[in-house]
């Protein structure tokens, strides 16, 4: 079977600033993104025929996509609205690769941003924290988020012996690389003992073991390989990609301790014809650090069970066996809701074009971008390339 | 009072049979009558061999937690009187998952594996909450 292995590439890629942005509404964060990424790929908003967007939380709209295209004064021939975000963010993408691939459009824009921090009132803020989980069977007994990824942990904790010591691992590296990274949200560096000290949200979550919430845009310009090579930037080559989905309602889950990451890791590896063995850098979702010991274990890193020894001794820090989150994840550099994985995408991006200065992965040819939605319920993995294999 | 604003659950066509039951302090769920799975939360078929024959049939009452947490930080403020309090996800003897909170424990107490049996809190006339107990 034909596959979307070598046939796409992602020729530009940008964020706005990120974190506290008062003075940009959501929407203008969307078109700024959009902005950005079009000089990078150094094409005119004319140029798209293709436009993929994120549904805002701050500033919906019913054809949220149509919107943005009506705003930027575009007429695109292609044009989706993704109503959530996560791991769908990594979906978008699949689906922005088979758009190019089957002809339906030529040069697909995805731009996703929201105004999380700045751009709630405090009732939409109560409503996006009480929002979560089934109407009827879960939400009457009071579940906060981090409420939903506490169970995870506790269920790991109880399996394999996990550590409140190892997830704090996973906050310790995202914050020693955000040190590195002038546009990320939280720089201070913080060390195990900060995280086990900070309040505890949710047992066995403290505030640290928790991603931020932020203002943000980040957009990428997606092509086919043939026509890369006429854009001005070094392609960013799509090697393989996967998805998996088990459930909506983490009380539905099939398992609380091995994820969907799995079916989608392995078929993304399966398409690129590569191995966990042949990842030099990994942008992994991390929402919450116990998300990143299971993905860990779930895309084969490391055996199941093995995630919290796995992340200890800096082995997931730039300069360890595979550094992780080289931004600084959506635990440190920013986690403004729906787009929180196109900051990890865009990383990805700068890796394999070799731009990331002090906090760049020598070397990185290969790079896994994994992105989860829901509480670990829908799962999208892609291998990014510098080169096509 | 404060449960007044916690969200109150609106029954639907599909999940009335399960509120009219906790109504009179039953924990009902379905079974397929074809091949005997048991389900929780109720669906028009079978979600193991979508036949059409499930049946809705009286739940032990029994189950296992199988994770829980200690919410600190109260999901709104009309939760604020319970903190802290415990989420928590429990197997029931029949085979299914459900999400509750487990009351009349101190949180420190709770343990995976931990027995407990259904009770049941009144919100009001029409609707009663499930929750567990130590058994």
């Amino acid at each position: 079977m034909e596959t979307l292995k070598n046939k796409v590439a992602i020729v530009g890629a940008a964020d706005t600033e990120v974190g506290v942005v008062p003075n940009l509404s959501a929407t203008q964060l969307y078109v700024k993104a959009a902005k950005l990424a079009l000089e990078d790929a150094g094409i005119t908003k004319n140029q798209v025929d293709g436009l993929i967007t994120c549904v805002s939380f701050v500033e919906p709209y019913m054809y949220h996509a149509e919107m943005i295209a009506e705003y930027m004064q575009i007429f695109p021939r292609y044009c989706m609205t993704a109503p959530s975000g996560g791991g769908t963010t990594l979906a978008i993408m699949h689906h922005a690769a088979s758009a190019i691939a089957t002809g339906m459009c030529d040069t697909v824009l995805i731009t996703m941003a929201d105004s999380q921090l700045s751009g709630l009132s405090r009732g939409k803020a109560i409503e996006a924290m009480a929002g979560a989980g089934h109407p009827q069977f879960e939400r009457p007994y009071g579940p906060p988020i981090p409420a939903f990824y506490a169970l995870l942990a506790r269920a790991h904790e109880h399996a394999y012996g996990t550590t409140a010591a190892q997830r704090a691992a996973v906050a310790v590296a995202c914050r020693k690389h955000a040190s590195m990274n002038p546009a990320a949200q939280m720089r201070k560096p913080i060390t195990v003992d900060d995280v086990l000290n900070s309040r505890m949200i949710a047992d066995p979550l403290h505030l640290l073991d928790c991603s931020l919430v932020s203002d943000g845009g980040a957009a990428i310009v997606m092509t086919s390989a043939e026509r890369a090579h006429d854009f001005k930037t070094k392609p960013v080559y799509l090697l393989g990609t996967g998805e998996g989905h088990s459930h909506e309602h983490i009380s539905q889950a099939r398992s609380l301790t091995t994820s969907a990451a799995k079916e989608a890791g392995e078929r993304a590896y399966a398409m690129a014809g590569l191995g966990p063995q042949d990842v030099d850098v990994a942008e992994l979702y991390d929402c919450f650090t116990p998300v990143v010991i299971i993905e860990l274990e779930d895309l084969g890193f490391c055996p199941k069970g093995e995630g919290g020894r796995f992340v200890e001794g800096g082995r997931i820090e730039l300069g360890g066996e595979l550094p992780i989150n080289t931004h600084g994840g959506l635990l440190s550099h920013c986690h403004p809701g729906h787009p929180g994985s196109m900051f990890s995408i865009t990383e990805a991006v700068r890796q394999l074009r070799g731009e990331c200065g002090p906090r760049q992965v020598k070397d990185a040819k290969i790079s896994l971008v994994h992105g989860q939605g829901g509480i670990m319920s829908t799962h999208c993995t892609s291998i990014l390339g510098s080169e096509r294999i | 009072m404060a449960e007044i604003s916690k969200p109150l659950p609106v029954p639907t066509i599909e999940t009335r049979p399960f509120w009219d039951a906790c109504k009179r302090h039953e924990l009902r769920i379905q079974r397929c009558g074809a091949c005997g799975y048991y389900q929780f939360y109720p669906r028009i078929y079978c979600a193991r061999c979508f036949s059409d024959g499930v049946e809705w049939v009286l739940a032990s009452g029994r189950a296992t937690v199988l994770s829980f947490t200690i919410v600190r930080r109260p999901v709104s403020p009309a939760y604020a009187p319970d903190v802290p309090y415990i989420v928590a996800l429990v197997t029931l003897e029949e085979g299914p998952t459900m999400m509750t909170n487990i009351i009349g424990c101190e949180p420190e107490k709770v343990e995976i594996g931990m027995r407990v049996a259904v009770t049941f809190e009144d919100w009001n006339e029409e609707i009663s909450i499930a929750k567990f107990r130590r058994a």
